[in-house]
């Protein structure tokens, strides 16, 4: 274990991965540190949605808009690869009410640069042959992505390290030392102590415990969801393919269970079906109520995945602020310490451009979007009852 | 309904005849006649089989009885079963 970094990060998920890679590359000597396995938190439970379909106009869509063309660059840019697939997302309607609100949306997202084909004179078919002919219409956003999310994450520390980063998994923080003035010095971990001049908090619904080791507070939230994985099926969906209920799910902050019909296909031939948000805590329960909701919206929607085989439902915890905005840049308070967490259900897509934004932050450098926004100082002091 | 433990069933494999004992699974049923190779992958046609034995890694998949996508492990052998070799994901669902 290696004594001193300029940088140490906690969390080698997907945002963590990309801060290190991005603070490495900017010369910084950056050492990424995780109590688990890289990938193990909410970036191994997620479908690796690269998504600008799904957000409003706002800072996280132009997060979005910068992040998606990140990936593209780093495909090739990476050691190794990650099964990127640009497929497009198909947004599905079943009435017209529907769909005129998505078509609505769709005219706001342009004015940020995000591309939409109305799709509803058939074409729907054409892109995705298996679903419901009972359905109003749709969109089709060829900016969408996917990728693998735990080969990512692993190709994004590939990465860091290629230019002098160290990780260490399964190293938990167990403090974080401040000197006279307040300002961190060092992390304390279960392997050791590293002394540093800065620590980013980038352990996603976890990074609320490791702001408070350094006299911090940060309102995330983890917000429950699970999805299911179908036995391998010959081709069947093509693209990402959602109800229009998803947008407004993602941007409520209701606590009590919302789900809505998200279904696409892998590389191996499994279908992935989600998705549901919860404000639960960190219960681990995998209620079957829930996955039986989850199965059928995805069998509504793609009436032949009737009678298909579920092999394994997994759960995870997006990390969810307020706001509906990640918490990127320095601690309000902190001196040297730096928050990269929160992207609830988009921390995937999110995390290129993230990093682009708090290595600008920590560097001086011109920032691809305007970093005002994400701000942590907006989610820390008292927290809300 | 299962035959008194004992009892031979008769089934076929591509087209072979071969015998199980009652109660034994497909999977089981074919490793003793020396089958391994129950499917080829979706991708580059290789040879899979039985893995993990307990139905949890669905790498067993065979076509029982015209039905793709059942795991060997699992499926009990009945009298006048037909098995084949998965090939790929086999036909649609």
């Amino acid at each position: 274990m290696s004594e001193r970094a300029d940088l140490v990060v906690v969390g080698a998920g997907m945002v963590g991965a990309a801060c290190a890679y991005e603070a490495a590359r900017a010369g910084l000597d950056v050492h990424v540190v995780d109590r688990g396995a890289i990938a193990s938190g909410t970036t191994g439970a997620g479908e690796g949605n690269v998504l600008v379909s799904d957000k409003p106009p706002g800072p996280e869509l132009d997060l979005a808009v910068r992040s998606a063309a990140r990936w593209r660059e780093l495909e090739h840019e990476l050691p190794t690869a990650f099964e990127l697939e640009p497929k497009g997302g198909v947004v599905t309607a079943w009435a017209t009410a529907g769909l005129q609100a998505l078509r609505a949306l769709a005219a706001e997202q342009a004015t940020a640069g995000v591309v939409a084909h109305d799709v509803s004179d058939g074409a729907l078919w054409e892109l995705e042959p298996a679903l419901s002919r009972e359905l109003a219409g749709g969109l089709h956003y060829p900016g969408d992505l996917q990728v693998q999310p735990m080969l990512a994450c692993a190709a994004l520390l590939r990465g860091a390290r290629a230019h002098g980063a160290r990780v260490t998994p399964r190293c938990a923080v167990e403090a974080v030392e401040r000197d006279g003035a307040g300002r961190v010095v060092a992390v304390r971990t279960s392997q050791g102590r590293i002394a540093c001049d800065a620590v980013l908090v980038a352990a996603g619904a976890w990074s609320p415990a490791i702001a408070a080791l350094a006299g911090a507070t940060l309102d995330v939230r983890p917000r429950r969801g699970f999805v299911l994985v179908t036995e391998p099926l010959p081709p069947l969906v093509h693209h990402k393919v959602y109800a229009a209920e998803y947008v407004a799910d993602v941007a409520s902050a209701a606590a009590a269970l919302q789900t809505s019909p998200v279904v696409e296909g892998t590389r191996s031939g499994t279908v992935l079906i989600g998705a549901s948000r919860e404000l639960v805590g960190f219960d681990p329960a995998m209620p079957v109520e829930v996955l039986a909701r989850l199965a059928a919206g995805a069998v509504r929607l793609f009436p032949a995945l009737r009678g298909v085989r579920v092999m394994r439902a997994y759960r995870g915890f997006r990390p969810f602020c307020p706001d509906h905005l990640p918490a990127i840049g320095p601690d309000a308070e902190v001196e040297g310490l730096w928050h990269a967490c929160g992207h609830e259900g988009a921390g995937i897509g999110l995390a290129p451009a993230t990093a682009e934004v708090l290595v600008a932050g920590l560097t001086g450098a011109p920032s691809p979007v305007d970093p005002a926004p994400f701000a942590p100082a907006r989610l820390q002091g008292a927290l809300a009852a | 309904m299962s035959a008194p433990a004992g009892t031979r069933v008769a089934f076929t494999f591509e087209g072979e005849a071969l015998e199980a004992l009652a109660g034994q699974t497909v999977a089981a049923a074919l490793l003793a006649a020396g089958h391994r190779t129950l499917r080829t992958t979706r991708v580059g046609d290789r040879p899979r089989g039985m893995f993990c034995g307990i139905g949890a890694c669905w790498d067993c998949l065979v076509v029982h009885n015209g039905v793709p996508g059942v795991r060997a492990c699992l499926q009990p052998v009945a009298d006048g079963d037909r098995v084949e070799r998965q090939g790929g994901a086999g036909p649609p669902r």
